[in-house]
């Protein structure tokens, strides 16, 4: 446990992007070599509605430090419809995470379009910032499955 | 037992050069499933496809993850290469090592250990990929265009000339849009109307082509092959079938007060017009803003005096609703609105005028019957300076931080024009960069300097007011540096130009992307210039970026041809990431269908066997794989786990989670 503590803690960030908006607002800030930290891996999901409130629970629970939600900007969805559900639907599951201790600075949602690269970067390299400020996260952890 | 295949790309350098591509291979041959693993300069090459084909063969693979670059990119051909090979297609997985990681990180240990990782996750998420098989739909053979400008005119045209019916939806009262306010255009100097209104012409005249003008998108359901629309076609007051477009309503209205659109409001019109002469179609429409019988109920003229009968002002806007297999986008553009340039006192001096006004000065059908008269005392400007770039290449905020690409073209043709018609002309044009990419452009504008004499000036202003009835144009002559002063008579702005307004609406009806600047986002910069990510929309014209006509018109003609060839198709194949049901979880609760956008999932009453040879009916949801679009939503709404999504289910989902936290 000591020989754990002494090493270097690297963030690790979950995001995760809507194909149609922040995926490709990935891409185009990959694509314009604008860089951010690393540690941000990004899962791809059809749309931001698709994020289930568990997915989140259980990157904290494998020893994530943050989790970013990223989909298309409030009325630009491409389902229409699906990041209203996601709005409302987070709002109320990071004031949850909060009330269990989980920091709210350690959740956040972002709305980043197929053309705002540069926003995906800034966003990216801020989040990582401020996960890195807060330190690593060991209030959902479960560290049974850290061992194997 | 599945047999995984890993194949990392170097994509030349560009993955390489930061990522360890050979410890990235050996590394994954660790990973659970995997018995194959190998890297390849060019993965999406003839060869790299042909190598991932022979390794599915002959290590009998159940399943391919290429690390290469974005899905967005090359999925789509991975897919069609393992499908060549025996594999279903949705067997591939692909691992982003390019756009999330080679490219944006420098140091070759983060990079490397971000691609194992990522690499990993694919990996994760491949074990639990189901042989998918793609339903088909059929084609709508009919296109929608939202927009009669010259983008919109074109695309009509190119697609009716297929043989596929066209409707062509315009907010204005005519076709014809921006071009045909304009009076000459570059570079060979033809007049902007003779070589449009053939054109519009041809739309009334084509019998594939139906034209809703001064309508309105009202709605917009479907997809690709199968849009549902609905057209607001807005109340003219006129009888389109009846109006033979003579003219009498128009000499007759006694209110003359409302503003000519068409001429940039320089001058009026009656409350009953006709935008243009050559207006297609060539009928008179009611500004009820205007009209007294509408607004007052007392006068009916026009009523009176149309030989037709024409007008009904009892006429309602009205809903009609139509299917598309294909949607082009072309709504075009606007200047900008200048208040935010005081210092070019705009607002306060009648003679400085935009770009747009100095064309509809200089048409032989606007305010002045062609001749060059200043909007204040009506004579003859002696003195004429151009301000180039105002409010583009701005990017203090107050303008648009884009070059606007047209206007360097259009000053050095009014220049020209004003110089060739009224040699006795004084013209100066304050420039920041002369831009003129193009064939024979740069000729176009060497041609106003050299041949014509203007006064072409580095620099920019500082200033414009009023001295004595001068319009003083205070700016910088960077090449001589030197501040300097010109009395003038006439200032003309080339306004930067931005997307129609009415495009925000569109973009949201029709579920595309939007960039920062309100153009329309195309599917790839490059690659995919006209397509759009929702499939069927295709983009054409400025309202996807600036462009002068002969770009759009390649544009609109490019547009088409991506729409003929949707249309040709008989079938389309779907995505077959869609929902099911588990029918033996379903409570039945409905809430998916609440969330549903597409109202692709309905309840069924269903018979099951709850053991002792019993059986229970349960209503229970059905998804139908056509409708649905694979967003998700039910997924997550559905309290008892019952809803989930090919392609992106929670165990996969998960799975990825767990690869990318593992330390």
């Amino acid at each position: 446990m000591q020989e754990i503590e002494k090493k270097e803690h690297k963030p690790l960030i979950v995001a995760f992007c809507c194909n149609w908006c922040s995926y490709a607002g990935a891409d185009l800030a990959g694509s314009s070599r604008l860089s951010y930290p690393a540690n941000v891996k990004i899962i791809r999901v059809p749309c931001s509605c698709r994020v289930n409130p568990i997915f989140i629970l259980k990157a904290f629970q494998r020893g994530a430090d943050g989790v970013i939600l990223c989909g298309c900007h409030p009325g630009d969805c491409h389902y229409s419809t699906g990041n209203f559900h996601t709005r409302r639907r987070m709002g109320i599951l990071f004031s949850l995470l909060n009330y269990f201790g989980i920091e709210k600075e350690r959740t956040r949602i972002e709305w980043v379009s197929a053309a705002e690269g540069q926003k995906f970067s800034l966003v990216m390299n801020d989040f990582a910032k401020t996960i890195c400020s807060l330190g690593e996260n060991r209030r959902l952890e479960d560290l049974r499955c850290k061992k194997n | 037992m599945q047999r995984i295949g890993v194949f990392i790309c170097h994509c030349g350098t560009n993955i390489a050069a930061t990522v360890d591509v050979e410890r990235v291979t050996e590394a994954v041959k660790k990973e659970p499933y995997v018995v194959f693993a190998q890297n390849y300069q060019y993965m999406c090459s003839e060869n790299g496809q042909q190598l991932i084909k022979t390794a599915i063969r002959e290590n009998k693979l159940t399943g391919v993850v290429v690390c290469s670059c974005s899905p967005r990119m090359h999925e789509a051909t991975f897919r069609k290469t393992a499908e060549e090979a025996g594999l279903n297609p949705y067997l591939v997985e692909i691992a982003n090592i390019r756009e999330q990681c080679s490219w944006i990180h420098k140091d070759i240990e983060e990079a490397t250990e971000k691609a194992i990782v990522l690499a990993r996750t694919a990996i994760a998420k491949l074990t639990l990929n189901k042989p998918l098989i793609a339903g088909e739909t059929g084609v709508t053979k009919r296109a929608l265009i939202i927009g009669g400008g010259i983008a919109g005119i074109q695309a009509a045209l190119d697609i009716a000339d297929a043989g596929y019916e066209v409707d062509i939806v315009e907010k204005r009262p005519t076709i014809g849009g921006r071009m045909a306010q304009l009076d000459k255009t570059f570079p060979t100097l033809d007049c902007a109307a003779c070589i449009l209104t053939p054109k519009m012409v041809d739309c009334a005249q084509n019998e594939k082509i139906n034209m809703f003008t001064y309508s309105e998108i009202e709605e917009v359901k479907g997809f690709v092959g199968n849009f549902k629309v609905k057209i607001r076609k807005k109340a003219r007051y006129v009888d389109e079938k009846k109006c033979t477009g003579c003219g009498v309503c128009m000499a007759n209205c006694p209110s003359k007060k409302g503003l000519n659109e068409f001429n940039m409001d320089l001058n009026n019109r009656p409350a009953i017009y006709i935008p243009f002469a050559q207006a297609i179609p060539n009928v008179a429409v009611i500004d009820p803003e205007q009209c007294l019988k509408l607004k007052t109920g007392k006068c009916g003229l026009c009523q009176m005096k149309c030989g037709a009968g024409a007008i009904d002002y009892t006429q309602k806007d009205e809903i009609v609703e139509r299917e598309y297999g294909a949607i082009v986008v072309a709504t075009g553009f606007r200047p900008i609105k200048l208040d935010n340039f005081n210092e070019y006192g705009y607002a306060d001096n009648k003679d400085v005028i935009t770009s747009l006004e100095l064309e509809r000065l200089m048409n032989a059908a606007g305010p002045t019957k062609g001749t060059l008269l200043r909007p204040s005392d009506l004579t003859h400007p002696k003195v004429i300076t151009f301000i180039q770039c105002v409010g583009s290449r701005d990017v203090s905020g107050c303008g648009k931080p884009y070059c606007s690409k047209i206007c360097c073209m259009y000053t050095a043709k009014h220049a020209m024009l004003i110089r060739e018609k009224y040699p006795d002309t004084e013209v100066h044009v304050f420039y920041i960069d002369v831009r003129t990419p193009g064939k024979n452009y740069d000729e176009f504008y060497r041609r106003a300097v050299e041949q014509y004499n203007v006064d072409y000036i580095k620099g920019m202003v500082g200033k414009v007011y009023n001295e004595n009835g001068k319009l003083m144009v205070q700016g910088s002559n960077l090449l001589d540096n030197e501040q300097i002063t010109i009395p003038s008579d006439l200032v003309v702005l080339a306004t930067a130009i931005e997307p129609d307004p009415s495009v925000r609406d569109i973009a949201t009806k029709l579920t595309i992307s939007i960039d920062t600047n309100n153009f329309l986002t195309e599917a790839h910069a490059k690659l995919k210039p006209v397509e759009c990510a929702t499939a069927g929309v295709f983009l054409a014209g400025v309202c996807q970026g600036p462009k002068d006509v002969p770009e759009t018109v390649s544009q609109a003609s490019a547009a088409a041809s991506k729409v003929i060839g949707l249309l040709a198709k008989d079938k389309l194949k779907g995505n077959p990431c869609v929902s099911h049901c588990d029918e033996n979880t379903c409570i039945g609760c409905s809430q998916c269908e609440q969330v549903c956008p597409y109202g692709a999932i309905t309840y069924e009453e269903k018979e099951f066997r709850i053991g002792g040879g019993k059986t229970e009916k349960r209503r229970v949801a059905c998804v139908n794989p056509a409708v649905c679009q694979g967003c998700g939503a039910c997924t997550v709404t559905c309290p008892s786990g019952a809803m989930d999504i090919h392609g992106f289910s929670f165990e996969q989902i998960n799975k990825e989670i767990e690869a990318i936290c593992k330390r």
